[in-house]
């Protein structure tokens, strides 16, 4: 038993999840499918802080919740650990969604496409700035030109340590290795780096 | 009320690698009304990966806490008349289900069924096992389980 929090008689159950992030249509939902089920989430915020006419109640006409839908994948990994994945709402004014995905996750996964790499920034930056560890998948689509690791990083300043992967979010067999290969970034992480993984870094 | 705008079944745009935003998400209006109006549940948060298990009727029978009642029951506690929606959450949980796979399950927003839970929760008819605390990192052992349970898929 690894938090001992479980009802006396039930099996402990532990459940974790990594966030896969990138920029639109990068291959997020790809990914997660690929090695788990995938299933819709819906989600809504409220927009009050957004500027949209905060007391303007006067119905569905104007709108004062904006609505996501994602997907997240479920892999049970043994009989007592479930590990979710989930797919990062890609735009911007979605972020208020990824503060809760974030929170607790044992890490995340960067897809970015060579084509357009700039897309991946706002993703490195957010993890860069919380503190959460992740790693670069550099998704090799068909006709996208090969590109070395090594010049990935340096395009995409990135600090060093940080892995940086090719794959195909397609292949099962690619997801796996860059899940693995992003725990056991984790692994080295949590020995180097004093604070808890999740705990709320100085926000930008 | 408009009618639903949302895509038509079969064809989510969402396996593209896009998601579904805004009016293409579905209606959000329409399931508030299942909670009263009822936003928020403020009892707590209710963290996505929390398992929701629920109470065998032995224990459900003594609550810890009776909780407030919704502004449109009247009678006692025990008369707390649930929605169609609580009994569906009761029969999915008889096994332990995360927070967003009963919302997945329901095809109901988040916030929504984070209401119902709460709901739920004040009249003990469920149990919820939260995730590891987000101070906690998780330890080496499990993360090395992790890594061996991917490793064998």
């Amino acid at each position: 038993m690894v938090f001992g929090r479980s009802e006396p008689g039930e099996p402990p159950l532990v459940t974790t999840k990594i966030l896969i992030a990138g920029g639109f249509g990068v291959g997020k939902t790809t990914m997660v499918g690929s090695i788990s089920e995938i299933r819709p989430l819906r989600t809504e915020e409220p927009l009050t802080d957004r500027g949209v006419g905060v007391d303007d109640v006067s119905g569905v006409e104007r709108k004062s919740t904006t609505t996501v839908a994602m997907d997240f994948g479920r892999i049970t990994l043994t009989d007592r650990l479930v590990l979710y994945l989930f797919g990062t709402p890609g735009q911007e004014r979605f972020w208020f969604m990824w503060d809760e995905l974030a929170l607790g996750a044992l890490g995340a996964v960067v897809i970015a496409d060579t084509r357009r790499l700039t897309d991946s920034f706002p993703s490195i930056d957010y993890f860069e700035r919380r503190g959460t560890p992740f790693v670069v998948a550099v998704n090799c689509f068909d006709g996208a030109e090969r590109h070395r690791a090594e010049d990935i990083a340096i395009a995409l300043d990135l600090d060093p340590g940080v892995p940086v992967l090719l794959c195909d979010v397609r292949q099962r067999e690619s997801s796996k290795e860059v899940l693995i290969s992003l725990v056991e970034h984790v692994l080295s992480w949590s020995e180097t780096e004093p604070g808890p993984a999740g705990a709320a870094a100085p926000a930008g | 009320m408009s009618p639903t705008e949302g895509p038509e079944p079969g064809e989510r745009p969402g396996a593209d690698g896009s998601a579904w935003f805004d009016d293409d998400a579905g209606p959000v209006v329409r399931p508030y009304a299942l909670t009263g109006g009822r936003t928020h549940y403020d009892g707590g948060d209710f963290d996505l990966v929390a398992l929701i298990v629920t109470r065998d009727a032995a224990d459900a029978g003594e609550p810890d806490r009776p909780g407030p009642l919704v502004p449109h029951v009247t009678g006692p506690p025990n008369r707390w008349a649930p929605d169609p929606e609580h009994e569906m959450i009761l029969e999915l949980c008889r096994s332990p289900l995360s927070v967003v796979e009963v919302a997945s399950e329901l095809e109901l927003p988040l916030g929504v069924v984070r209401v119902l839970l709460g709901d739920l929760l004040d009249r003990s008819l469920i149990l919820v096992r939260r995730p590891a605390p987000v101070a906690q990192f998780p330890s080496e052992r499990v993360l090395k389980e992790v890594i061996d349970g991917i490793r064998a898929l």
